[in-house]
């Protein structure tokens, strides 16, 4: 018991980090190497509020996630968008992409190391709470209520809504869905924001539990890179079960085996997939 | 291209650089000395540099130059410093001291932030004899390292000396019947972790201890809660973890979640930093961890106020203030030597008495053995317990809850 819910809030904590991901290059075709570097901006920004003024990461939360989409918008229209119009193949935007916002990676990290380069520490709900006999944070709780509350929505409005729908079509053909009169410039810019505004809203629900600092974003890109191909690219139930698993199977390592082999289990795993399912647990095999 | 504009062509290229050196010969000659410094500002040491490197290195430079620079033979001398990040990658520290040394042509170099940096960084800091003044550098391997490298200085202590200062303390408690002989025992998987854990083993075991859980974790592990609930299991009373800031901040934390009712409750890198304090206020009341000072002394009290003063923020409760001494021992033998003359340097570092902000510090085959190893958070501030030749140690408490 203790295993299974420990196992289900670390997978909501990767959840968080994944699911951003998997809408920007799942949908956008941006491979996102500063996906990690969101992540943390989201986390700064919630230390800044909680030790300044002392404000709620919850709040703070709220006024990350539209900001965030803001900016990602507009990195996506200014940097990115050009190397979509020229790329001549989904290759080359690969290469591109990745080159891209590995700069803008180190960018971010020199902006945030300048305006606090150390530990982003501090005590938010840092309490225990019983769940079923098992002792558990309640920030640990909250961020994995949170991202349960976003998975839901999310996938609720990709399969239930229009432009949903019109995010789907153009994450399984870009062409095709060009064709049936799909903005796919419109529609990438909008996964993509949306990804950026998700994974800063994870930042700041685990920045209340894990003691994060500015150049610590590629562990977290790396991570989400893992579940997204886990889970198959631009599938989110895939990336919202990934999550989950590598979360119980790391936690049952932990428990039952050894904590210093949990990074092992998690790469066997994903070796595992990549040898028997290469395409993911979700993702659609390429004709 | 004939032969004879290939000559006056390399005539005039001679002319360019011999003036070029001229120039850099009027430069070197000027005013000011210039000290470099390579340590991270990025990268997974960051955290810990910017609480206990660059701010002790921001405030000895505006101090010295604030009253007029350092005193040679021709002149009193401002600093002008070249500072550069390594990322916290060995290759790029080393680059960039390489840089220092041949391009800036640096007359110092402070040392380097971390154990594997100063280490791995050593032979370049002897091959262009530059003194290095290792602090943030705890190693078995100080006698075998100083014999190689003469130029090389260590003042933070040796990882045995960090275990045994924690053991004595964990003898102690047991002898007075305060703590039972079982340990709960975790450390980062990290050259740092896993050497201090390979010297508490036997260590521990030889003072009659038993390690009833013993396990490491991979360094940025999210979830540390596995951890302390297997610690918790057990019934040691005392729990100690070879950590580093992160995990710290997070085995510190599902401590207190998981209640972890244990009389003594280690820490090792970050215990000592004020943002530790800052996070949790009086839940670690009696907390242990790794170095410590003497808040009480004049001469701390007076550093401590003078760096929230220029940094404009606290240094930490240990490597801040041995920082803050190595700087004022390489400034006190420049002076005393009185030109930028590196052997002399290194020699006089050898055979003379430094007055710091630690008391005098001197040198016994390049190490000094005059440090904190054991600290404990008491009434908000982490007092040093043990020491190896300091004075002012306060009695080690006891875990009371994490209320």
């Amino acid at each position: 018991m203790d295993i299974l819910i420990s196992g289900l809030l670390l997978g909501g904590t990767y959840a968080l980090v994944a699911m951003g991901l998997n809408l920007q290059y799942g949908v956008a075709r941006i491979m996102n190497l500063a996906n990690g570097e969101t992540l943390v901006l989201g986390a700064l920004a919630a230390f800044l509020a909680f030790t300044a003024i002392s404000l709620s990461p919850l709040v703070t939360m709220l006024v990350v996630a539209p900001l965030s989409f803001a900016a990602n918008w507009v990195a996506y229209r200014l940097l990115l968008r050009p190397l979509v119009k020229r790329a001549k193949s989904p290759g080359q935007l690969e290469v591109d992409s990745i080159l891209a916002t590995f700069g803008i990676s180190f960018a971010l990290v020199g902006l945030m190391v300048s305006i606090h380069g150390e530990y982003y520490t501090y005590s938010f709900l840092a309490r225990p709470i019983e769940i079923l006999g098992t002792t558990v944070a309640e920030n640990r709780l909250v961020a994995a209520l949170v991202a349960a509350g976003i998975g839901a929505a999310l996938v609720g409005w990709l399969n239930f809504t229009r432009t949903g729908t019109a995010v789907r079509a153009v994450s399984v053909d870009r062409q095709a869905a060009q064709l049936v009169g799909i903005n796919v410039a419109r529609v990438s810019a909008l996964a993509f924001a949306l990804g950026g505004a998700v994974t800063a809203t994870g930042g700041t629900l685990i920045s209340t539990f894990i003691t994060l600092d500015g150049s610590m974003g590629v562990i977290f890109t790396m991570k989400a890179l893992i579940i997204v191909i886990m889970g198959g690219v631009g599938d989110l139930r895939g990336s919202i079960i990934a999550a989950i698993v590598l979360g119980l199977v790391e936690t049952a390592v932990a428990s039952l085996i050894d904590p210093g082999l949990t990074l092992v289990s998690a790469y066997v795993i994903f070796l595992g997939i990549l040898l028997f399912r290469p395409q993911g647990l979700f993702g659609k095999r390429n004709a | 291209m004939n032969r004879r504009t290939l000559l006056s062509r390399t005539t005039a290229g001679l002319t360019t650089l011999a003036a070029a050196s001229l120039l850099s010969f009027t430069a070197l000659a000027a005013d000011t000395i210039r000290i470099g410094t390579v340590a991270p500002k990025t990268g997974p040491l960051a955290g810990g540099a910017l609480v206990s490197q660059w701010p002790n290195v921001d405030l000895w430079i505006q101090e010295v130059n604030e009253r007029g620079g350092l005193k040679l033979k021709d002149g009193q001398k401002k600093i002008e410093l070249v500072a550069y990040d390594d990322k916290t990658n060995p290759t790029e520290h080393i680059k960039a001291v390489q840089r220092l040394a041949t391009q800036d042509k640096v007359d110092f170099i402070i040392a380097p932030y971390g154990t594997g940096f100063n280490i791995a960084a050593a032979p370049i800091y002897a091959k262009y004899d530059y003194p290095q003044i290792a602090v943030t550098s705890v190693t078995d391997q100080i006698g075998e390292l100083t014999e190689r490298y003469p130029s090389l200085f260590f003042t933070l202590g040796s990882t045995t000396a960090f275990v045994e200062g924690l053991r004595d303390v964990l003898v102690k408690l047991k002898d007075e019947g305060k703590i039972n002989n079982k340990i709960a025992m975790v450390n980062v998987a990290d050259a740092f972790g896993i050497e201090l854990a390979e010297v508490a083993r036997p260590t521990f075991e030889a003072a009659g201890f038993e390690l009833v859980y013993d396990k490491s974790y991979p360094l940025g592990t999210p979830d540390l809660s596995p951890i302390v609930k297997g610690a918790k299991a057990t019934d040691a009373d005392s729990f100690v973890a070879w950590s580093y800031p992160p995990d710290t901040f997070g085995l510190t934390e599902q401590a207190v979640i998981e209640d972890l009712n244990v009389k003594v409750f280690y820490t090792a890198v970050a215990t000592a930093f004020p943002a530790y304090g800052g996070k949790f206020g009086a839940q670690i009341e009696n907390v242990l961890g790794a170095g410590g000072v003497n808040p009480d002394t004049p001469e701390m009290q007076a550093y401590r106020t003078k760096h929230e003063e220029v940094t404009g923020k606290a240094p930490d409760y240990w490597a801040s203030a041995n920082t803050y001494a190595s700087l004022q021992i390489l400034e006190t033998a420049i002076e005393a030597v009185g030109e930028v003359n590196r052997e002399a340097v290194t020699d006089y570092i050898k055979t003379h008495t430094f007055d710091t902000i630690m008391g005098p510090i001197s040198f016994e085959n390049q190490n000094s053995n005059r440090f904190w190893t054991v600290g404990q958070w008491q009434g908000g501030v982490f007092r040093g317990v043990v020491s190896s030749n300091i004075d002012g140690a306060v009695d080690v408490k006891l875990k009371d809850g994490w209320k």
